[in-house]
């Protein structure tokens, strides 16, 4: 994976310097609260429901052992003993001390992390198939690409005050693992004529008005990438709507403008910007490279696997994925204990993934959109003894993708801007499914919970989604199906009137028992659904 | 009741005006009536607190409630981690968020 | 304390800035002022007698701006460049590297903080219009 080098370190470390200068003028008086607010948010400081809460960056999902020990230390030090991963690949903590974040950004900085742009109206970070580098199906590693924007929108002195925040993936799978068309700009690469280069697509997005990207660019070369995306945040940063919030993402701006006349002026932009020098040359995309080059696989492994043990061998169908080199696996550890928190690990359960790691994944993690982690390089025969491990710390959950794999956003248990918990809501739909024992029947299934309409949870993207809103001060929760992340990715309806807490858990059986009674061979959820359209479902519900 | 909640600015604490400061038990919240703004921009400018806001409630034998979920988990906590609450023992705490 | 911060070697212009509407007919106009909305390209004609341009920032949250100094300074104007409003110590070293070299806040700033905020970062990550050499450039640094 890759290191810093002493100008990488430099710029963090001069960051730590500079948040912690803010954070005394702050408690100074020289910052009032609003002119500290967007410098706090632009490293991952927010003020939630109870406490400060911080975003930490994790760049494309990829951890090392020692990076995720550190993960575990902070939350062991400054936070309440856990953590939560999120969405987008990062890692929040809820419990926070203002006084304290310096030293947590130092500490992160100690080990090659940081929180910034983790919030604000800048470039987010850059997220990315979790499964890169070691996925069958790539034209081409995109971490290298990832980085290399990571490092280009760390700082960037135009767009650090933009409309709204942006979002950016990349990915290099005709599968989708990272919801790239409903980000800001999505970037898949591809291969053309044996050269490596990506297609970009702009304005996708959820919240409260989703859209799926369409395609603006078929091919930007390597040597032209960096011109051409400042030139679509350029577009972005002058025209986007700044008179109302909830209009501001580009999205908006691409919808309202069209995406011929948005892609006419970024091409007229683009232009221009490709001969002012801003592209790096091609050596820094190939030094980047370097860093994620193959490890060096062990050959003449064995492929074999001792499948004895019933309850490994259901881990090993639902959570071990196959991987490019013969011997290895991909193995997913999922963070959805039933009648657990998505995406929340304790700091032993961090530390013991860091262990694991290095002892089992050539000291690399990965973090999953879906808020579950990724051990990319276990060897097959290493495979018993690591759920041994895991399933002793509550960590063998066999559930990728089911029904019980849910997606929830920390919801009105933690988060200022719900409406409504979600999840609670997570936790009774697992129990009722693996208490039913229907999960294992209905397959893959996913279902993602968003507390309010900012749709952190990706709601519009769950096969199934749930979204919590308030009405007349109690919790209700809207139900909507046919939605997608992926490659088929589609943004879900809603069904009709919405349900209480109890409600929406019976709602979610009965869809699904539609379901397991009209599939025909091979169709999932999504697919059954797609061919039926929303009227059967809805008389399951309402009729 | 009104009542007035911020946060400790240093800390990010959920705290409540209790008459002669800042408490962090909901239970010691006092009815600020229509003193609240102005207590709370106060507050803000001597950098105690941020985001203060004044909110309805009523008094009741558990002590104050606030009239809103939001604001009752605020009070309480997270209700799916009920040892991180204000009422670790006190069994179902969504009943009484609800 | 100052209220205004001049990077360059000439002096301050002094004169009155006219709106970028009213740029064309006033043609003695020497400065101008760029509002947030306004399309900075509509001044491009007009560069070779125009020796300030303010830009305004009435919020400075409003980041358009960063984007409309840089735009003249692609084009190839070399005047002053002036940031105006909500100009604050931890956005100037932005601004500055988008081509501003010139600072006139509303609410005076604290010199030590600026020349810090100036100072923070030995190196940066992007080409702009600042002549600074962006990392990249220097890890292929041809020796």
């Amino acid at each position: 994976m890759y290191q810093y080098d002493n100008y990488d370190q430099a710029m963090v470390d001069a960051r730590v310097e500079e948040f912690r200068d803010q954070v005394k003028r702050r408690l100074e008086g020289k910052l009032t609260e609003e002119q500290f607010r967007p410098l706090r948010l632009m490293n991952g400081l927010y003020l939630q429901l109870h406490a400060y809460m911080l975003r930490v960056a994790v760049p494309y999902g990829t951890l090392s052992g020692k990076q995720m020990r550190m993960l575990g230390h902070i939350a062991r030090k400054y936070d309440k003993g856990y953590g939560h991963f999120t969405t987008r690949q990062n890692i929040q903590y809820n419990w926070i001390k203002l006084s304290d974040a310096p030293d947590i950004l130092a500490d992160l900085a100690s080990v090659e992390m940081h929180a910034i742009q983790t919030s604000g109206n800048c470039i987010r970070n850059i997220s990315s198939d979790q499964y890169a580098g070691v996925a069958a199906d790539e034209a081409a590693d995109p971490r290298p690409w990832a980085e290399l924007l990571r490092q280009w929108s760390s700082f960037h002195p135009e767009f650090s005050y933009l409309p709204r925040k942006f979002k950016i993936a990349v990915i290099a799978s005709e599968e989708d693992r990272a919801a790239m068309r409903l980000h800001d700009i999505g970037i898949e690469l591809v291969k053309r004529d044996g050269v490596v280069g990506a297609k970009v697509f702009a304005g996708g997005g959820m919240g409260r008005t989703p859209m799926v990207a369409p395609e603006i660019r078929d091919f930007v070369t390597e040597d032209e990438l960096i011109a051409y995306v400042e030139a679509c945040l350029r577009v972005y940063n002058r025209y986007g709507r700044r008179d109302n919030k909830y209009k501001a993402r580009i999205k908006i701006l691409v919808h309202e403008l069209g995406v011929d006349e948005y892609r006419r002026q970024v091409e007229e932009e683009f232009a221009h910007m490709n001969t002012l020098g801003l592209n790096p040359p091609r050596e820094e995309l190939a030094r980047i490279a370097t860093y994620f080059a193959d490890p060096a696989y062990e050959s003449g492994l064995s492929d074999e696997i001792d499948r004895t043990d019933p309850d490994f061998a259901l881990w090993l169908d639902r959570n071990v994925v196959a991987h490019k080199q013969a011997g290895y696996a991909i193995a997913n550890i999922s963070l959805k204990p039933i009648g657990g928190i998505p995406g929340d690990a304790s700091a032993e359960q961090i530390e013991l993934m860091a262990d694991l790691a290095e002892r089992y994944s050539l000291d690399e993690l990965r973090v999953t959109h879906a808020q579950n982690i990724v051990l990319p390089y276990v060897k097959k025969a290493d495979l018993y003894a690591l759920w041994q491990e895991l399933n002793e710390a509550g960590l063998g959950e066999a559930n990728l993708d089911l029904v019980t794999d849910i997606i929830a956003c920390p919801g009105l248990d933690y988060c200022s801007l719900a409406n409504a918990r979600s999840i609670p809501v997570a936790q009774k739909i697992a129990s009722r499914f693996a208490d039913n024992g229907k999960d294992a029947d209905i397959g893959e299934l996913k279902l993602k919970i968003s507390g309010c309409i900012n749709a952190c949870g990706h709601h519009h993207a769950g096969h199934i989604g749930i979204l919590g809103v308030d009405r007349k001060g109690t919790e209700n929760y809207q139900l909507l199906l046919g939605g997608s992340g992926a490659e088929d990715c589609s943004l879900g309806t809603i069904t009709g009137p919405g349900f209480d807490e109890n409600g929406i858990v019976d709602a979610v059986e009965k869809v699904t028992d539609l379901y397991l009674d009209q599939r025909q061979d091979g169709e999932r959820f999504l697919d059954t659904y797609r061919r039926l359209g929303m009227a059967p479902f809805k008389e399951a519900l309402y009729g | 009741m009104k009542i007035l909640t911020a946060n400790d600015l240093t800390t990010g604490d959920v705290v409540w005006w209790a008459g002669d400061g800042w408490s962090r038990l909901l239970i010691e919240a006092i009815d600020v009536a229509d003193k609240g703004e102005e207590i709370g921009q106060r507050e803000e400018i001597a950098r105690r607190i941020i985001g203060a806001y004044v909110i309805d409630g009523e008094m009741t034998d558990d002590g104050p409630r606030p009239a809103h979920i939001k604001d009752r988990i605020r009070g309480l906590g997270p209700t799916v981690r009920p040892d991180l609450t204000s009422k670790p023992e006190a069994g179902d705490l969504a009943k009484w968020v609800i | 304390m100052a209220d205004f911060f001049f990077l360059r070697d000439d002096a301050p212009v002094q004169e009155p800035a006219v709106s970028i509407e009213s740029v064309d007919e006033q043609s003695n106009a020497t400065a101008v002022r760029i509002e947030p909305g306004d399309d900075a390209r509509a001044l491009l004609p007009f560069l070779g007698r125009i020796a300030l341009v303010e830009v305004n920032f009435p919020a400075y949250t409003d980041g358009r701006g960063y984007s409309a100094a840089r735009v003249l300074r692609e084009a190839g104007y070399a005047g002053e460049l002036r940031a105006i409003g909500d100009v604050l110590v931890d956005q100037v070293a932005y601004m500055r590297r988008c081509g501003f070299d010139s600072f006139k806040p509303n609410q005076a700033l604290d010199d030590a903080d600026v020349a810090a905020a100036f100072a923070r970062y030995d190196d940066v990550y992007q080409k702009t219009v600042d002549a600074r050499q962006p990392i990249w450039a220097k890890r292929h640094e041809v020796a």
